[in-house]
């Protein structure tokens, strides 16, 4: 299934706000919420890989990328 | 009853000292949805739920055994052979002067542990709705401990526990869909 | 006493293989019908045993209360312990 772990919006920006305003802010939609029930024989990971995926199961892989570079 | 295996599920790292960042994971260890938390709940909740599902329950909650060894041995590595000085730097002051070292099992800031965390409504929609929304709490809070982490190998533990609270969250969703079915009905009536 | 960079080597593909066999038992736990998984669960059960006996008899018993076999003295307790690791 096609679908992105991450949604966007636009929050209100007021000129009276006090600190600078984040114009996109964002949240994860992880894709456990996208399967109801995980059919059988879907891909997975190497053995080797696994555990450094955390997840045998690529479907349910969802990776967290660092906010820090974004400053 | 449970064995001891002598092993870590994940084989933890971190970087340097940092009691800053001990501070902030113990929210996992004695926090509202940490790792304790966890654990205990499902173990707990194994007691009242249909059959079907109980097996799933038992192995989740001794899954978050394992994850709070895991938190446990960073808190372990970041703060080992700090100095009352750094740990006072970190914020961690009031820590020392009750703790020194030790481990306690409260959250980030303070407050400890409570078992009016766990909620046993005895309803096992109730239940698994309210595991699904610690396994969601407990990704959240890992996203926020890594946005404030800056240590590549910590991270890497901490993204690993994030993936699991989303495994678990699935397989508690299919608990729910196995429960919904009709296929027992009869034998209840 | 420093541990020999084979006891890191050998934990981590014992870490490995027992990783998905805890993803695999709760998959199983909601899917108890699919029989190629069942089977790769028995297949890599016994691959976790066959490292574990290679683990344990360089570094000492993972289990004990019997789940391991011990040598003489009792080495069950002995250090390090994986959060010293």
């Amino acid at each position: 299934m096609e679908q992105t772990s991450i949604k966007y919006y636009h929050p209100y920006v007021s000129p009276f706000d006090p600190c600078p305003p984040k114009r996109i802010k964002y949240y994860s939609t992880p894709p456990n919420l996208y399967i109801r029930f995980q059919p059988m024989n879907t891909a997975q990971f190497p053995i080797e890989e696994a555990l450094y995926r955390g997840t045998l199961w690529k479907c349910l892989y969802d990776p967290y990328p660092p906010k820090r570079e974004e400053g | 009853m449970w064995l001891y295996e002598k092993k870590l599920q994940y084989p933890v790292k971190v970087s340097q000292c940092n009691p800053r960042l001990a501070k902030y994971l113990i929210e996992q260890y004695g926090g509202a949805d940490g790792e304790l938390s966890a654990a205990l709940r499902y173990l707990n909740q194994r007691y009242t739920i249909p059959d079907k599902v109980v097996g799933l329950l038992n192995d989740i909650g001794t899954e978050e055994f394992a994850h709070l060894e895991m938190i446990a041995t960073m808190i372990y590595k970041l703060t080992k052979d700090a100095t009352p000085e750094q740990l006072q730097q970190a914020g961690l002051g009031d820590y020392y002067v009750n703790h020194d070292q030790a481990l306690y099992y409260q959250n980030a800031a303070g407050s400890p542990w409570t078992a009016t965390y766990i909620q046993a409504k005895g309803d096992p929609i109730a239940d698994l709705y309210e595991d699904i929304a610690a396994e969601e709490k407990a990704r959240a809070t890992y996203q926020w401990i890594i946005d404030l982490s800056d240590d590549p190998f910590l991270n890497e533990s901490l993204k690993f526990l994030r993936e699991r609270e989303i495994v678990h969250a699935q397989r508690f969703h299919e608990a729910v869909e196995i429960l919904k079915e009709e296929r027992d009905r009869k034998k209840v009536f | 006493m420093e541990l020999p960079e084979s006891y890191y080597q050998l934990l981590e593909k014992i870490q490995q293989v027992d990783f998905v066999l805890v993803d695999l038992t709760l998959y199983l736990d909601t899917h108890p019908d699919d029989l190629e998984a069942v089977k790769q669960f028995n297949q890599l059960a016994y691959e976790s045993k066959q490292l574990k006996a290679q683990f344990e008899s360089q570094f000492g018993p993972l289990l004990q209360f019997g789940g391991s076999f011990s040598s003489y003295p009792w080495n069950w307790k002995d250090a390090p312990w994986p959060w010293q690791v």
